[in-house]
């Protein structure tokens, strides 16, 4: 189990049956599938190049893979997709990646350095929009200020007001939420891993829950259903 | 001028752009949500000045390793959306207007063009838009179209039709080309009628190395290899001399590319 593989379960089980969730690239579309084939058989997995409710075969390795249309229930231009569906509210929770985050759940997922003379060009945003994140923890990712903000957190004067703006991070080290001023705090420690050991990785000062928890470790049935996952890509994954 | 290969990593026109790129066409505007593949190629073989986008990553592998390489030395300008900014240029130019409202976020990509609002005449509410995007030719690659030039597709259609309906001209290839009216007990699978496409030519695996649903697979060991060919500039040079300008034509690129391969994404990838 690499720490991908723990953050994928991890987030996995913070999505919630019956949700309706919009699935980014990457561990963003491993953990959906992991949640559906377990504890989420009636999670709505919803991709940006508009397909509804996918029911994958396989592991798609990427957003636009036939196998994410296949059994689905729609398959809408993209257009309609945002217009209709993501613009209008009716989607639970977005499920994205990100190069860097900040305190108020700022995500960059553009460029590394200034925008007009980049030192790594990203790929951008894409679909960017509703947001619970995910990435491995260090301190240039976790940034007191970003290089740039592709999809917004919470504002800077107090937190959405209604439930909207990120909601959970999950990287190697930990879990994380937004207090009620829309500040990050560590809500629970990944197997193996100190609040000391964040506070070393992250750009800022990350306050910690009163009672931080503890994630628990990878259960025989999440690890069977990632290991199935996996032997689903071409050549048995890896 | 300014090209739209259509496709959102299904049925991207990849024969059209390599067409392009033999063509050693020159300063050219290429606008597509997902550069993808096919534009990094094209990137490589110098055949654009401006990129038009939202989304510059290799689906399921990770960057564009040529537009990174020349985005970050400055050769190329880039214009640059979310992928609903970038749908909603297209509407806006698909049905004639000069804009396109939406609710967008408050990001930092609207200080680097030019953002601007409207104010709702009707509740008086403040609205982000976006510019109409008006190709001049949109390239669409379909699974069929028939002898009038009526365009079917199945699956994903992404922004095919949009960016198709906003440009000036539509090109079209597909995988095969049926007799007038075949498909009138499908409709819901079209994408265009035929007046509104200016020519169609059948083009088999018009789409490799990505996929036609229900015909081929995408080629994923060839996006996967991609990454190590064009991370390389003088790899990737030598892979453009091999494989597009040392083919005639997408006949040949097919030929050397053999008919095991073929077989192989039409049969799909053994699982299990």
């Amino acid at each position: 189990m690499n720490s991908r593989d723990i953050m994928a379960i991890a987030s996995a089980r913070l999505l919630q049956d019956h949700q309706r969730v919009l699935v980014g690239v990457g561990t963003p579309n491993i953990a959906a599938n992991i949640a559906k084939r377990l504890h989420a058989p009636n999670l709505v997995m919803i991709y940006e190049s508009g397909v509804i409710d996918a029911m994958p075969k396989k592991l798609p390795l990427s957003i636009g893979d036939g196998t994410l249309v296949d059994e689905a229930l729609a398959v809408l231009p993209m257009g309609e997709l945002f217009s209709h569906y993501l613009q209008t509210g009716w989607i639970d929770i977005g499920f994205l990646g990100a190069a860097q985050i900040d305190s108020r759940g700022n995500l960059n997922s553009t460029v590394i350095g200034p925008y007009t003379h980049p030192k790594v060009r990203l790929a951008g945003s894409g679909g960017a929009a509703d947001i619970a994140c995910h990435l491995p923890h260090t301190r240039d990712r976790f940034a007191p200020r970003l290089d740039f903000i592709t999809s917004p957190g919470h504002p800077r004067h107090g937190a959405h007001p209604d439930g909207r703006g990120p909601w959970r991070v999950v990287t190697d080290l930990g879990v994380f939420g937004f207090d009620e001023c829309g500040e990050m705090v560590c809500l629970a420690l990944m197997p193996g891993h100190t609040y000391e050991e964040i506070l070393d990785h992250s750009g800022w000062q990350i306050p910690r829950a009163a009672a931080l928890e503890q994630v628990p470790e990878p259960s025989s049935r999440e690890v069977q259903t990632l290991h199935a996952l996996y032997s689903t890509l071409p050549g048995g994954g890896k | 001028m300014t090209i739209y290969l259509a496709g959102f990593s299904h049925l991207i026109p990849f024969a059209a752009g390599h067409e392009l790129i033999r063509q050693r066409r020159q300063h050219l505007t290429l606008c597509r949500a997902t550069p993808d593949l096919v534009y990094d190629q094209m990137i490589a073989a110098g055949v654009a000045n401006r990129v038009v986008f939202s989304y510059a990553g290799n689906p399921g592998v990770g960057l564009l390793p040529a537009f990174r390489r020349a985005v970050e030395t400055g050769q190329i300008a880039i214009d640059e959306y979310t992928h609903f900014e970038m749908v909603a240029r297209l509407e806006a130019g698909a049905a004639g207007l000069p804009f396109w409202p939406l609710r967008s976020p408050a990001t930092d990509l609207a200080s680097y063009h030019a953002h601007h609002t409207v104010v709702c005449p009707y509740t008086g509410e403040e609205i982000s838009t976006v510019p109409a995007l008006v190709p001049d030719v949109t390239v669409v690659h379909v699974q069929a179209a028939d002898e009038q030039g009526n365009l079917y597709v199945e699956g994903l259609v992404g922004e095919m039709r949009e960016a198709a309906l906003a440009a000036r001209i539509v090109l079209a290839t597909a995988e095969k080309i049926y007799p007038a009216g075949s498909f009138r007990s499908a409709r819901s699978s079209l994408l265009l009628p035929g007046f509104r496409v200016s020519a169609v030519a059948a083009v088999p695996f018009g789409a490799h190395p990505s996929y036609a649903a229900g015909l081929y697979e995408r080629d994923s060991a060839f996006y996967q290899a991609w990454t190590a060919i064009a991370r390389d500039a003088e790899y990737c040079q030598r892979w453009l001399e091999e494989w597009i300008y040392g083919t005639e034509n997408h006949q040949e690129y097919l030929a050397k590319l053999g008919q095991q391969k073929l077989d192989m994404l039409q049969m799909g990838e053994p699982h299990e």
